[in-house]
C-alpha cells in the first residue's frame, strides 16, 4: 500500500467530527450560561440590593467556584467532550484550565509540582491579555485623554 | 429582553471559540487567550461596555470580560495616580477573578485527588 493509499484509508476510518452539532452544542450551553449569570445578576440586584459591579463580580466568583468544583469532581472533562467551547470561552474554562493542572501536578510536590506549574495553563491567557491591556490603555489614555 | 441577548450573546461568543477550534489547528488555550487580547481591543474601542449594557452577563461570563477588565482598570489607573496607575492599577477590577481561581483551586487540590 503507497502513502496516498494509505492516507485515503486513514481519512476514511477517523471518524468525522460533526462541526455543524458541535457549534449548536456550544451556542446552547454558552448561551445558558450567559442566561443563568443574567439570571443570578438580576437576582443579586434586586433581592440583595447590590450596585450593578457589585454583582457581576460576585457572578464572576460563582462561575469559577463552579468551574473548580467541576474539575476537582472529576466530570468537567466529560463535559468539556460534550459542551466543547461552551465550557472553555465562559470563566469556567479558566478555572478549569488552573484546578486541572493543580490536581495533576500535586504528586510531585508542593512547590516544583503544584507551585510550579499552577499556571501552566492559565499563565497565556493572564500574560497576554497583561500585555494587551497595558499598552492598549497606555494608548488608549494617549488617544482619548 | 436583556435575559434573551444575555443567551444569545454568550452562545455567539462560544459558537465563535468552537467554530475556531473545529476548522484551524488552534488549541483551547490559543482561543482563549485570543479572546482576552480580542476583549481588551473590543474595550479600547468602547464596544466591549457597550455590550455589557446590551447583554449584561451575556458579556461579562465569557473570558474576554478578564480583557476587558484589565483594560478598563489600566485607565482607571492612570486616572488615579497617573503614569504609576498602569503597573499599580491594571489588576484591581479582574482581582476577584483571579484571587478566586487561585482560593478554589488551591483548597480543592488539597482536598481531592485527580481522577484518571
Amino acid at each position: 500500500m503507497n502513502q496516498d493509499e494509505y492516507k485515503k484509508l486513514v481519512d476514511e476510518i477517523t471518524p468525522k467530527e460533526n462541526k455543524l452539532k458541535n457549534a449548536i452544542v456550544a451556542f446552547f450551553i454558552g448561551g445558558l450560561i450567559g442566561f443563568v449569570g443574567q439570571v443570578v445578576v438580576t437576582i443579586l440586584m434586586t433581592s440583595f440590593e447590590m450596585e450593578n459591579v457589585e454583582a457581576y463580580t460576585w457572578l464572576c466568583i460563582f462561575i469559577i467556584l463552579f468551574g473548580s468544583v467541576c474539575t476537582a469532581l472529576g466530570f468537567f472533562d466529560n463535559l468539556v467532550t460534550k459542551a466543547k467551547a461552551g465550557l472553555i470561552v465562559p470563566t469556567t474554562g479558566f478555572a478549569h484550565s488552573i484546578t486541572s493542572a493543580a490536581l495533576d501536578y500535586k504528586k510531585e510536590g508542593m512547590i516544583t509540582g503544584l507551585g510550579a506549574n499552577f499556571f501552566k495553563l492559565a499563565g497565556s491567557v493572564l500574560l497576554y491579555g497583561i500585555i494587551a491591556a497595558f499598552f492598549l490603555s497606555i494608548l488608549g489614555v494617549m488617544i482619548y485623554g | 429582553m436583556i435575559f434573551f441577548n444575555a443567551f444569545l450573546l454568550s452562545g455567539l461568543i462560544c459558537m465563535l471559540g468552537q467554530f475556531i477550534l473545529d476548522n484551524t489547528k488552534l488549541t483551547p488555550g490559543h482561543v482563549t487567550s485570543l479572546f482576552t487580547v480580542f476583549g481588551a481591543i473590543l474595550s479600547f474601542f468602547g464596544i466591549y461596555e457597550k455590550l455589557i449594557k446590551w447583554a449584561g452577563a451575556g458579556a461579562t461570563v465569557v473570558i474576554s470580560n478578564f480583557g476587558h477588565l484589565l483594560y478598563q482598570a489600566g485607565i482607571a489607573g492612570f486616572q488615579e495616580f497617573g503614569i504609576l496607575g498602569f503597573f499599580s492599577g491594571l489588576l484591581t477590577k479582574s482581582s476577584a477573578a483571579i484571587v478566586s481561581a487561585i482560593i478554589f483551586s488551591f483548597v480543592l487540590t488539597l482536598v481531592f485527588k485527580p481522577k484518571d
